[in-house]
């Protein structure tokens, strides 16, 4: 099994006939035949997109996402589209009602996440971002930019608010033999769909999914809101193994850390409590980015 | 992007809060026609610096002895002194950091009677996802010390954005703060008024610390502090003008214009990554083995080899540099992309210092084989864990 996507996920692409969405649709119609059908641009509905791949796939472009779904039944949609629209891009895909989006766009004005956040509310559409790498179920299905090639079927749950420490995770779980059902990130953005509660909460619920390890980064407290929920479930006797870590215990107060909600603000968000939070509800935080696999392997022998 | 208390307060001026009167100088030769604008007899000649705790601040020319970097002036002469005192000196405050900033700005505002001082925030809520007032009776010192020591005298507010603050979110903030008479009226009003400038104009944060009750009975905004969001930039061309390159570090500027997000910081390894998140743990594993970084630097997804050389030129042009770590997991970046930004830099800018590099993921092999062919001295690493023992062993071995 796996989470949010498997084999049989249909995605569309807004966005696809630029540079970065062109080039990460070949890519997903390379890892295992990701099932792309469709792409949707406003001015080039009717047109067809090929690839420069061997054997060139088509994909039809739409005018608009409700069009696009209509076609070709898509459960899900990707999203390449520049900063500007992107907020406009989501809203219209929660308004043709696909039930899962991701948005890989990084650089959203926060103002437009906000009115995207207050829409989801109101709708039945997950959201996967902004701002993040998107999410891969291991030889079955690839929506997003993260590298194929490092990952491997297995057992590990892999959950990340940073695009790189995610394959870090990946590619050490799949060095220690135990790769991964899914890996998902949830992005660096302060205002996003996904949560690390919402992932959790679908990992304990995977069976495949025998342990989980989870990357957090300073700003906000979500680490330290997910960290409760694991503690208030393994009282109900629901838990996993778990290892984790927390990038940014080096960074300075009040700095940006690339990332728009890395920072520490008010004396909150900071590594240290995270880490703590993260320890008391049983979860092995690893010390260095290079021991992730490492760290779960430790957990996993008791 | 950060801008100074007094175009903050023309900002907020421009939606209708209520700000005092005043003008902005750059010499000390503008402090008197400045000072003869305003009605007296109280004139308040404030710094106009990108920090806070001004006031309580520090000249470090001056002496500890000498007055702060918010004064009071009950003379026109006493502008002039003032002004004569601060300007061009360096002010050291809570949030500069030792090195401190040299006021390039003084505002010289009219002075009011202060009642009483309230404070009043603006930010977006991660939690909720909405922009949320922050409010407390506890004005005119560090909010931080009050959320520290009494946490129950902070008032937290989400707005919904569809209906934007409504009477009744206006009413309860007016109760949070213990507002009657002309200040709850006035407050009323304000409150839509300041959501109104968050929103319009893509703020990060909008703090008023502290917005007073003056003798009159009346409310206004004493100080200001606003910062903007980075990502909204490109709609606001108002707000970019306002821009004072002078509070920004060099190296900082120059990454923004080829779009890297860079933080110098204090230590002597240089590091270049890509991805925030492994930009941030890079800095981690190097303090983990015992040195510091010199700088938090992502390149990005999509970095181009000018980019590459760019960033390591940025990189090399801080004299703190005594060594360099390039840790690249390839995504959407490919690593022979990162290989030939690395070798044309150091071609074109030499290397003066040891240099490791770490390449993973997309292109991994054709990047390995480009530093290799290179004929460059670089000290190749397996992993991040190798990579971060390397440097900070051929940066302390060195020393």
């Amino acid at each position: 099994m796996s989470i949010l996507v498997n084999k049989d996920t249909k995605v569309i692409v807004q966005g696809l006939t630029g540079k970065t969405g062109t080039f990460h649709t070949e890519q997903a119609l390379e890892y295992y035949g990701t099932k792309m059908v469709a792409g949707v641009h406003p001015k080039k509905g009717g047109e067809t997109w090929s690839s420069g791949l061997d054997g060139a796939a088509n994909l039809p472009i739409f005018a608009t996402v409700g069009e696009a779904k209509e076609a070709t039944g898509a459960d899900a949609s990707v999203i390449y589209v520049p900063p500007a629209g992107a907020g406009a891009a989501i809203i219209e895909a929660i308004d043709a009602e696909v039930p899962f989006i991701v948005c890989i766009t990084e650089g959203i004005p926060v103002a437009d996440m906000v009115k995207v956040k207050r829409r989801l509310e109101k709708s039945n559409s997950r959201l996967l971002g902004p701002n993040c790498p998107g999410v891969l179920t291991p030889e079955e299905c690839k929506i997003g930019i993260m590298p194929g090639s490092i990952f491997k079927k297995g057992s590990v749950g892999v959950v990340s608010r940073s695009g790189t420490l995610t394959y870090e995770a990946v590619f050490q779980t799949s060095n220690a033999g135990l790769g991964q059902t899914t890996a998902v990130g949830i992005g660096g953005d302060p205002v996003k769909g996904t949560e690390f509660i919402d992932i959790l909460e679908m990992f304990l619920a995977d069976d495949a999914t025998e342990s989980i390890i989870m990357i957090g980064e300073i700003g906000g407290s979500a680490e330290e809101e997910a960290a409760q929920f694991i503690k208030d479930e393994a009282e109900k006797g629901r838990s996993k193994p778990m290892a984790g870590f927390i990038a940014g215990r080096t960074a300075p107060p009040g700095r940006t850390m690339g990332h728009a909600g890395a920072v520490i603000s008010g004396g909150k968000g900071g590594a240290e409590d995270k880490i703590a939070a993260m320890e008391a509800a049983g979860i092995k935080v690893s010390p260095s980015p290079a021991k992730l696999g490492e760290t779960l392997l430790e957990v996993l022998k008791g | 992007m950060n801008i100074h208390e007094y175009q903050a307060k023309q900002v907020l001026k421009a939606f209708g809060a209520p700000v005092a009167n005043g003008v902005p100088i750059f010499s000390v030769d503008e402090a008197e026609a400045a000072a003869k604008q305003l009605p007296g007899p109280l004139w308040v000649v404030k710094s106009q610096i990108h920090a806070g705790g001004r006031g309580k601040g520090k000249f470090k020319e001056l002496g500890p002895d000498a007055k702060g970097g918010v004064r009071l002036a009950f003379s026109i002469d006493e502008v002039k002194s003032h002004a004569a005192d601060m300007l061009g000196n360096t002010l050291v405050t809570a949030q500069t950091g030792d090195a401190g900033k040299v006021v390039n700005r003084l505002y010289i505002e009219d002075g009011a009677d202060i009642e009483s001082e309230l404070y009043l925030s603006i930010l977006v809520d991660r939690t909720v996802g909405r922009p949320a007032f922050v409010v407390s009776t506890e004005g005119g010192m560090d909010i931080e010390a009050v959320a520290e020591e009494t946490p129950e005298k902070i008032v937290t507010l989400p707005i919904d954005p569809d209906t934007g603050v409504t009477e009744a979110d206006a009413a309860k903030l007016c109760d949070a703060l213990e507002l009657t008479g002309d200040a709850r009226t006035d407050g009323m009003t304000l409150f839509p008024i300041l959501y109104t400038a968050f929103v319009e104009k893509d703020m990060a944060l909008l703090e008023v610390n502290p917005l007073i009750v003056m003798k009159d009975g009346h409310l206004r905004v004493l100080d200001a502090k606003v910062s903007f969001d980075g990502n909204a930039l490109f709609r606001h061309d108002d707000i970019m003008e306002l821009r004072d390159k002078t509070e920004e570090d060099a190296k900082e500027i120059a990454a923004s214009k080829y779009d890297l997000a860079y933080v110098a910081l204090d230590g002597d390894i240089g590091c270049m990554v890509n991805g925030a998140g492994l930009a941030m743990a890079t800095m981690d594993i190097i303090k983990l083995y015992g040195a510091e970084p010199a700088n938090f630097l992502d390149v990005g997804g999509g970095a181009s080899k000018e980019k590459v050389t760019a960033a390591f030129k940025i990189i090399t042009s801080d004299p703190n540099v005594k060594g360099i770590l390039v840790n690249i997991f390839g995504g959407i970046m490919r690593c022979d992309v990162i290989a030939e930004g690395v070798v044309a830099a150091v071609k074109d800018v030499g290397l003066q210092v040891p240099l490791v590099v770490r390449l993973e993921g997309t292109n991994v092999e054709q990047g390995k084989t480009i530093i290799n062919e290179s004929g460059l001295n670089v000290i190749a690493a397996d992993d991040l864990d190798d990579a971060a023992q390397k440097i900070v062993k051929a940066v302390k071995g060195g020393a």
